[in-house]
C-alpha cells in the first residue's frame, strides 16, 4: 500500500471538543442517576414500551451508523477491492465507538444491570433468545472491532514484536469483524417479529430480517461517504469524491434491491393501501422511503453522484431514512395497545445526546493522536 | 422416607411405589402451601400405624362429594380413603348393610373415642324434630349430636354440610342447616363446594394427620390455603375482564373468543375457592366450569350458589388484585412534556440545519474546484 496513515495532530481542545464534553458531563449526571434511583427516575419507559430511544437509536439506529466498519471491512478483505483501503481505518474508528456506546446504552437500559455478567456465563445462556444472540454477538463485536483498530494503536506506541504477532491472527479477527454484523444486523429485526400484531403491519413481516441486514449495509456504506465528506472538509485531508462516488455506485445496487424487496414485500401482503391511507403510520412509511428514494435517485446517475454537494445530500437522505426505517419498526409504527404511550423524557434524550457527542469527541481526539487517515490517497486516486 | 422404612408399608398401600407415594405426598404439601421439606414428615403420618381413622356420615344431599372423591386418580383415592387414611366406617362405600353398618359405626366410635375424624357431608334438616333424614331408625341431627362430640375433629364437606346448600334452598321445606348449626360447641372445618376439590379435603386431613391441627382458617372455618382468594383473582380469563372483553350471550362471538363470562352471570368475583387453580374435581386443566365455558355459579359460597339466579351478574368485590401484590393496571400517562418536545425539536432543527449549511458550503468548495480546474 503507498498511503501510510498519520496521525493529524493539532490543538485537542477545539470549541466543538468542548461543547462535546459539555454535552456528556449532563449525559454522566442522568446515567448515574439511572444508575443509582433506577430506570423510572430517568426515563417515560413503562410496560408497554420497554423499549425506548435507548434502544431505537442507540443500539438499532447507532449501529446501523456504524457498519462503516463492517461494510469497509467487507468490501476491501473479503471483495478484496484494496483502492478503498484509505476508507477502512476512519471507518473502523467510528464503529467501534458507535458498537462500545451501543453496549454502554444496553448496559443501561437493562433493568438489573449488575447482572449483566450473567450473559457470558454458559450455563445461564439461553441458546433459543434471539436477543441473546444479539447482546453475545454485539458483546464480542466490540471487542473484535477493538482488535481490528489496534493496528493503529501498534503503529502509534511502536509495539512492533505485538504487531508481528497481530498479524498472523488478524485475518481471523477480520473474518469475525465481518460474521458478527451479519449475523446481528438481521436478528436485530428478528427481534420485532416477535411483537406481532403489536408492530403495523406496514413494518411487521416475516422478511425484517434481510431488511435490516440491507438497510444495515446501505447505512454503513453511506456513513462512510457522509464521514469522509465531514471530515475531508474538516481537517483539510484534500478531495476524496472520485473514490467516494465508487462507493456510491455500489450503494446503487443495495439500496435498489432493498426498494424493491421492501415495495414488494408491501404489495404482496397486501398492505400498500394502508401507506396512501393519509394516516399518520401511513405517511411516515412514505416519508422514510421517499428519502431513500431521493438518495437513490441521486446515487444512479454518475453527474448527479461525482458532485460532492449532491453525494452529500444523497448520502444524508439515505441515513435519515434509514434511521427512520429502523425507529418506524422499534418504536413509531409499534403500538402495544391499551393506550400505552411513550415519548422520551429530557433525561433519556439526553443520554442518548451524551453518546452521540461522546463519539464525536472521541473521534477528533483519535484522528489527532492515532494514525487514522491517508492524508495523501485521495491525490492520488484523484488521477 | 427411606425404603426400608417404606418396604414395611407398601404392602398395605396396594403395591403403589415409593416414588409415586413420596410425589403424592409433596403434591399434598404443595397443595397446603407448606415447605418441601414437610413432605417426609407427611409420609410418616400417612403410614403411621397409629395414624387417627376417619368416620364418614351422609345426610340430606346427593353423595356427589364422594362420587368426586371415588373419581380421584392421584393416586386413586379409595385406594388412598381406605389403605392411607384409616377410613373406618363410610355409609355409602360400607360393604356391610343394616344393623351390621350401624354396629360397625358404633363399634369405630367408641374404639376411637376422642381420636377419630369426623367427615360430615350432606345438611341437618331440623324441621319437625328432624324426621325428614333418618338411617337405621335414627334422625340425623340425633346421630350428628351423638357422635360429633367424641370425634377429635369435625369436618363438613359440600356445600350442603357447610352451610345447607342446595337442601337448604328456598323455600327450604325441611329447614336444613349447615353442620355448624347442629355442633355449636365444637369448631366444624367447612370445605363447600358443589361437590369441593377432593384435594382440599384430603390436604385438610392430612395437615391435621401430620401436624395433629387443623390448618389455618378463616372467619366462616374454611381452610384458608384454598379458600383465602376470589376465583376472580386468578381467572384464566381475567386478562379478558381487565380489558373489557366479554361474552354477552352464549355463543356469541365473544362467546367462542373464549372472553369473560361475567356478562353470563359468573360469580367467580363473589366467591372464594381455589377453582381457577386446582380446576375442578381431578378432571385435569381446562375442565372446570369456566374454561368450557360456563360461568361459574358460586357453589362454593354462601348467599350465591343456589341463592342468587344463576345468570344475573354478581357484585365485583374487588376491582383490582389486592393492594400488596403487583397491580396489574398501572398509570399510563402521556409522556410527551414541553421540555422533552422541545429538546428533541431544537437539537433536531439545529442538526438539519448544520447539515443544510454544510451542504452549502460544499457546493462553493465543489465550484472553487471547478474554477481551479
Amino acid at each position: 500500500m503507498s498511503h501510510e496513515p498519520k496521525a493529524l495532530g493539532g490543538r485537542i481542545f477545539t470549541p466543538t471538543f468542548c461543547l462535546c464534553i459539555f454535552i456528556v458531563v449532563i449525559a454522566a449526571y442522568f446515567a448515574v442517576k439511572r444508575l443509582i434511583f433506577g430506570i423510572g427516575s430517568v426515563t417515560n419507559l413503562n410496560d408497554g414500551y420497554p423499549w425506548g430511544i435507548w434502544i431505537a437509536y442507540d443500539v438499532v439506529v447507532g449501529t446501523a451508523f456504524a457498519c462503516g466498519g463492517y461494510v469497509m471491512a467487507l468490501l476491501v478483505y473479503i471483495i478484496n477491492k484494496g483502492e478503498y483501503h484509505p476508507l477502512v481505518r476512519p471507518a473502523l474508528l467510528a464503529s467501534m465507538f458507535g458498537y462500545t456506546l451501543a453496549g454502554v446504552s444496553v448496559f443501561l437500559d437493562i433493568g438489573r444491570y449488575l447482572n449483566a455478567y450473567n450473559l457470558y456465563l454458559p450455563w445461564q445462556m439461553n441458546f433459543h433468545s434471539v436477543m441473546f444472540e444479539v447482546a453475545m454477538c454485539i458483546g464480542t463485536y466490540i471487542f473484535v472491532l477493538w482488535l481490528e483498530f489496534t493496528p493503529a494503536f501498534v503503529e502509534k506506541w511502536g509495539l512492533k514484536n505485538f504487531g508481528k504477532k497481530l498479524n498472523k491472527v488478524i485475518f481471523a479477527i477480520i473474518a469475525l469483524g465481518v460474521l458478527l454484523p451479519t449475523m446481528h444486523q438481521s436478528s436485530l429485526g428478528t427481534m420485532m417479529l416477535m411483537a406481532g400484531y403489536k408492530l403495523n403491519p406496514l413494518w411487521h413481516t416475516s422478511t425484517l430480517p434481510l431488511l435490516f441486514l440491507l438497510t444495515a449495509i446501505i447505512m454503513g456504506f453511506s456513513m462512510v461517504v457522509f464521514e469522509a465528506t465531514i471530515s475531508s472538509r474538516v481537517y483539510e485531508l484534500g478531495d476524496e469524491t472520485s473514490m467516494l462516488s465508487k462507493i456510491a455506485r455500489i450503494m446503487t445496487y443495495v439500496l435498489g434491491f432493498y426498494l424493491v424487496i421492501r415495495f414488494q414485500n408491501v404489495f404482496m401482503r397486501g398492505h400498500m393501501v394502508d401507506a396512501f391511507s393519509g394516516s399518520f403510520l401511513g405517511n411516515m412509511f412514505l416519508l422514510e422511503n421517499l428519502l431513500l428514494i431521493i438518495g437513490l435517485v441521486i446515487l444512479a446517475y454518475p453527474n448527479y453522484r461525482n458532485n460532492p454537494r449532491l453525494l452529500f445530500i444523497a448520502a444524508t437522505c439515505v441515513l435519515v431514512g434509514g434511521s427512520l426505517y429502523r425507529f418506524n419498526t422499534y418504536i413509531i409504527g409499534f403500538d402495544p395497545g391499551n393506550g400505552w404511550k411513550y415519548f422520551p423524557s429530557v433525561g433519556e434524550q439526553m443520554i442518548t445526546y451524551g453518546l452521540i457527542a461522546f463519539e464525536i469527541a472521541m473521534y477528533t481526539l483519535f484522528v489527532k493522536i492515532f494514525p487514522v487517515f491517508s492524508v495523501h490517497a485521495p491525490a492520488e486516486s484523484n488521477h | 422416607m427411606k425404603q426400608k422404612e417404606f418396604d414395611q408399608v407398601q404392602q398395605r398401600l396396594g403395591g403403589v411405589s415409593r416414588r409415586d407415594f413420596m410425589k403424592f405426598c409433596s403434591a399434598v404439601a404443595a397443595g397446603l402451601a407448606l415447605p418441601e421439606a414437610v413432605t417426609p414428615k407427611i409420609a410418616h403420618a400417612i403410614t403411621s400405624p397409629n395414624r387417627p381413622p376417619v368416620i364418614w356420615l351422609h345426610g340430606s344431599e346427593c353423595t356427589g362429594c364422594s362420587m368426586s372423591l371415588l373419581r380421584s386418580e392421584h393416586p386413586s383415592l379409595e385406594k388412598l380413603m381406605l389403605d392411607l387414611v384409616s377410613l373406618d366406617f363410610h355409609e355409602t362405600l360400607s360393604a356391610g348393610a343394616g344393623h351390621q353398618a350401624e354396629e360397625a359405626l358404633e363399634h369405630a366410635v367408641e374404639a376411637n373415642y376422642g381420636k377419630f375424624i369426623l367427615v360430615i357431608e350432606g345438611a341437618v334438616p331440623l324441621k319437625d324434630g328432624g324426621i325428614y333424614c333418618r338411617v337405621g331408625g335414627k334422625n340425623f341431627v340425633d346421630v350428628v349430636r351423638e357422635i360429633g362430640p367424641k370425634a377429635g375433629a369435625v369436618i363438613a364437606v359440600g356445600s350442603c354440610a357447610s352451610w345447607g346448600g342446595v337442601a337448604a334452598m328456598d323455600p327450604n321445606p325441611t329447614q336444613c342447616v349447615g353442620v355448624d348449626q347442629v355442633l355449636k360447641e365444637k369448631p366444624v372445618v367447612s370445605i363447600p363446594g358443589c361437590p369441593p376439590n377432593p384435594y382440599n379435603l384430603l390436604s385438610t386431613i392430612i395437615h391435621y394427620l401430620t401436624f395433629n391441627k387443623l390448618p389455618a382458617l378463616d372467619s366462616e372455618n374454611r381452610p384458608k390455603f384454598a379458600y383465602g382468594r376470589l376465583i376472580h383473582e386468578h381467572c384464566e380469563r381475567r386478562p379478558h375482564f381487565d380489558n373489557g372483553r366479554f361474552a354477552r350471550a352464549f355463543g356469541d362471538e365473544g362467546h367462542r373468543q373464549g372472553y369473560c363470562l361475567y356478562y353470563l352471570g359468573c360469580k367467580g368475583p363473589v366467591t372464594y375457592a381455589n377453582c381457577s387453580t386446582s380446576q375442578f374435581g381431578d378432571a385435569g386443566s381446562g375442565c372446570w366450569p369456566v374454561a368450557t365455558g360456563h360461568p361459574c355459579f358460586g357453589c362454593a359460597q354462601k348467599g350465591v350458589g343456589f341463592n342468587m339466579p344463576q345468570f344475573s351478574t354478581s357484585p365485583v368485590l374487588h376491582q383490582t388484585p389486592a393492594a400488596e401484590h403487583a397491580p396489574i393496571n398501572v398509570e399510563r400517562p402521556d409522556a410527551k412534556t414541553p421540555g422533552s418536545v422541545g429538546l428533541m425539536a431544537g437539537l433536531g432543527g439545529a442538526a438539519l440545519g448544520a447539515g443544510a449549511v454544510f451542504a452549502a458550503k460544499l457546493g462553493k468548495g465543489s465550484q472553487h474546484e471547478d474554477e481551479k480546474a
